[in-house]
């Protein structure tokens, strides 16, 4: 029984932790969410070189064959940071990958791998539900309507669609039929996409009914959840640091209670959510009985948990905290988009009550 | 990170379960004789499921500490529904005080006696005037001869009714700096000068007592620790205290009764967890139990290792105490209108046990260190803010 990071994990999460000070700094994010794309390149290449790319994709491909808790401190380092990066449509895709013949994975997977390709995911409506009339259907081999919502779609390569049946298909950036363009949302260090399919040759990469999607949309639950760990942490972090060392009253404010315990309750609810989040990502690997109802309540929890400490760690700022220049605000954005990507916590809660048969 | 046990401890749990399984006729019942009950606890020691770890000259197994066996044991109780060892303060507390700075008199004195559950234990701490600002209590204990002299009194004294024995925080150096002039003493509770007066609290039940002292005459050779080292001793104990306090295993066993309560229960027809907004509040629930429980898991491997659990220790007795009380709180208004019922009422459910934890476990997050003091603890000790400065006078 050993429930800790093992030794190498750590050496994993300080690695990313060195190399994203270096590559991802505020002022790096800043220059991203205001236009300068080769921020997110720059992370990537970075990432690529230490393996971040290719994590969950075997050796024989040129990955690190590495676990979905190995992934999980990747995605809790880039929320730490708000780096932008294509981490999580990228490591979903080689997920997908999995099930996949072994021609394609030849085609793809030493491409995404090496950082060369990066992809995207377009799932939503089958995973979270439609909105404004989206949805992809798949009919004749061809994929026709819009998905809303797709993640790291922007420059990258492959897309992993979601019909609306629940099965998957790969399609390949370039394919005739296909537009993307952005949607505009409160998180800059992200893109986020609309894609309209008029008659894309698909191919579905299973016929099993969605257990694949389910494995998918599980594994990006506890991804968008380790996400938001992160970025809460260093909403703390700072919320902590700035208590000890703005005064008023010719004090620290961290020495007034009603300021100390607003910090004692953001660490009372996030530290536990670190062990959710492990639990969660250790059973996508290995109790796979748990695993759906433990990553539903890792991207419901985290969800709240995520939005108190945002709050709260703006309100400790105080007037500060609210401005440009701070650049809290990256980090509060980003646990904002995580909340309701791929479903909101109650929607989310809702999947779990009915994984438990408490639904009629 | 491997959660499957090694075959060691997986054969372990099979043979715990199994011996309690197989003495399942001596099971002491709810209506168990205290022979009986006696008779159980001594059968749990001899074969190493209670006082494990104790030294065997003090009356305990003697086995060298292993806290995943202990943890084993813990769930093989649960899992086979055998009654437990005993508890309550003289074990869990005094106990461990006496093993760390104890005299070996009164380690071979007190606590063979105290596992067997021959002497019930209670707390002397808080006083009416010294509730979080322990350290300020004013029961004062003078020298006379050869023993102490106690006057004052002592509130929230939970079993006092019922004990045989007192630990008690009294002031020996009324001179010193507060924190440095308390002693820890031990004595009968038939010393004559003690008043137990029962407390009656909003459960409708007396789970505590007031304790008068008048001239108390304690021998001096009770002192555990030296004279004015109390407050040290004490903290000892207090580190026991809040670990018992926050047991995720318990959230999650009453969140499993609540789930069971709601598919069974119907209003209008319809049963509870049909309700979208009842269901919402079990799954929110469910998803902080896990989290704890999930918590509980990475505490366990840091004390299998020897190393300081941190922030994620700090927040048990907060988060576990708020935790139980919001479940106790659903399961309430689960029942609606029956969620009101109480004592001997007809349709009442589940014995009442419901409506009693709500009003009880209220004081769960008010004792053992209040939820505020909780977060000062939480604030200094785990993220190092400044303490509150000292008002200048007073």
């Amino acid at each position: 029984m050993d429930f800790a990071l093992s030794e190498n994990q750590r050496l994993w999460q300080a690695s990313l932790a060195g190399l994203l000070n270096r590559s991802a700094p505020l002022e790096r994010v800043r220059a991203f969410a205001e236009g300068d794309a080769a921020v997110a390149r720059d992370v990537w290449r970075a990432l690529a070189e230490a393996g971040a790319s290719g994590l969950l994709i075997p050796e024989t491909y040129g990955g690190l064959g590495l676990g979905l808790l190995e992934a999980v401190l990747t995605a809790e380092a880039l929320g730490q940071t708000a780096a932008p990066a294509p981490f999580l449509g990228t490591s979903l895709a080689a997920l997908a990958l999995a099930s996949a013949d072994s021609q394609t994975q030849e085609r793809w997977l030493p491409r995404l791998a090496s950082g060369e390709a990066t992809a995207g995911l377009a799932v939503s409506e089958a995973v979270a539900g439609a909105r404004d009339g989206a949805g992809v259907s798949f009919t004749a081999r061809r994929l026709r309507g819009r998905s809303l919502f797709a993640i790291d779609a922007e420059g990258a390569d492959l897309l992993i669609v979601a019909d609306q049946t629940g099965r998957i298909h790969l399609v390949e950036t370039g394919a005739a039929g296909l537009s993307i363009s952005p949607l505009t949302s409160i998180d800059r260090t992200r893109n986020l996409s609309e894609i309209i399919f008029e008659g894309v040759d698909g191919r579905p990469l299973d016929d099993d009914g969605g257990t694949a999607l389910s494995r998918l949309r599980d594994a990006a639950w506890v991804l968008l959840a380790a996400d938001m760990l992160g970025a809460s942490q260093t909403l703390l972090d700072k919320a902590v640091a700035y208590a000890k060392e703005r005064r008023q009253f010719g004090r620290v404010i961290g020495s007034f209670q009603a300021v100390k315990h607003l910090c004692a309750e953001m660490a009372a609810s996030l530290e536990p959510c670190r062990a959710l989040v492990w639990y969660a990502a250790y059973a996508w690997d290995r109790i796979p009985q748990e695993s759906s109802l433990v990553a539903a309540h890792a991207k419901a929890h985290l969800s709240e948990v995520s939005r108190f400490v945002a709050r709260t760690s703006t309100e400790v700022h105080g007037g500060i905290g609210i401005t440009d220049l701070l650049g809290l605000h990256f980090g509060f954005k980003r646990v904002g988009l995580d909340r309701q990507l791929l479903g909101g916590p109650e929607r989310v809660r809702d999947h779990a009550a009915r994984l438990q048969g408490l639904v009629d | 990170m491997d959660l499957a046990l090694s075959p060691h401890h997986a054969a372990f749990a099979r043979e715990v379960q199994g011996f309690l399984l197989s003495h399942r006729r001596e099971w002491p019942g709810p209506r168990a004789t205290r022979a009986q009950v006696l008779a159980w606890q001594a059968r749990l020691i001899s074969a190493g499921y209670a006082a494990r770890t104790i030294p065997r000259e003090y009356g305990g197994f003697g086995a060298a500490p292993d806290i995943l066996e202990s943890r084993l044991i813990a769930e093989s109780f649960i899992a086979t529904g055998a009654p437990g060892p005993l508890a309550g303060q003289g074990i869990s507390m005094l106990v461990p005080t006496l093993l760390e700075v104890g005299t070996e008199d009164q380690k071979r004195t007190w606590i063979g006696p105290t596992l067997r559950g021959e002497i019930i234990w209670c707390q002397g701490y808080s006083e009416p005037g010294s509730g979080s600002d322990l350290a300020s209590l004013t029961t004062r204990a003078h020298e006379d001869g050869d023993d102490f002299v106690i006057n004052g009194q002592k509130i929230w004294t939970s079993t006092a009714h019922l004990a045989d024995m007192m630990f008690c925080l009294v002031r020996t150096e009324p001179d010193a700096p507060k924190h440095d002039g308390i002693s820890y003493l031990i004595f009968s509770m038939a010393t004559p000068g003690i008043e137990v007066r029962p407390l009656r609290t909003m459960t409708g039940q007396a789970e505590f007592n007031e304790v008068f002292f008048t001239d108390v005459r304690v021998p001096k050779n009770q002192i555990v620790g030296g004279r004015g080292q109390g407050w040290r001793v004490a903290n000892t104990t207090l580190r026991h205290e809040r670990g018992m306090l926050g047991d995720p295993n318990a959230a999650e066993a009453r969140l499993s009764a609540i789930m069971a309560l709601m598919r069974e229960e119907t209003v209008g027809g319809q049963r509870v967890i049909d309700n979208p907004l009842m269901r919402e509040r079990l799954m929110r629930l469910q998803g902080e139990v896990l989290t704890m429980k999930f918590n509980g898991l990475r505490l366990l491997t840091q004390s299998l290792k020897g190393e300081s659990p941190g922030l994620a220790g700090l927040i048990v007795k907060l988060q576990g105490c708020e935790l139980n009380h919001q479940l106790a709180a659903l399961a309430i208004d689960a029942l609606g209108e029956l969620g009101v019922l109480y004592e001997d009422s007809t349709h009442l459910r589940a014995g009442g046990v419901w409506q009693h934890r709500y009003m009880f476990d209220l004081g769960l997050i008010i004792g053992g260190g209040t939820a505020q003091i909780q977060k000062n603890i939480i604030g200094e000790r785990g993220l190092g803010l400044p303490r509150e400065p000292r008002p200048l006078a007073g």
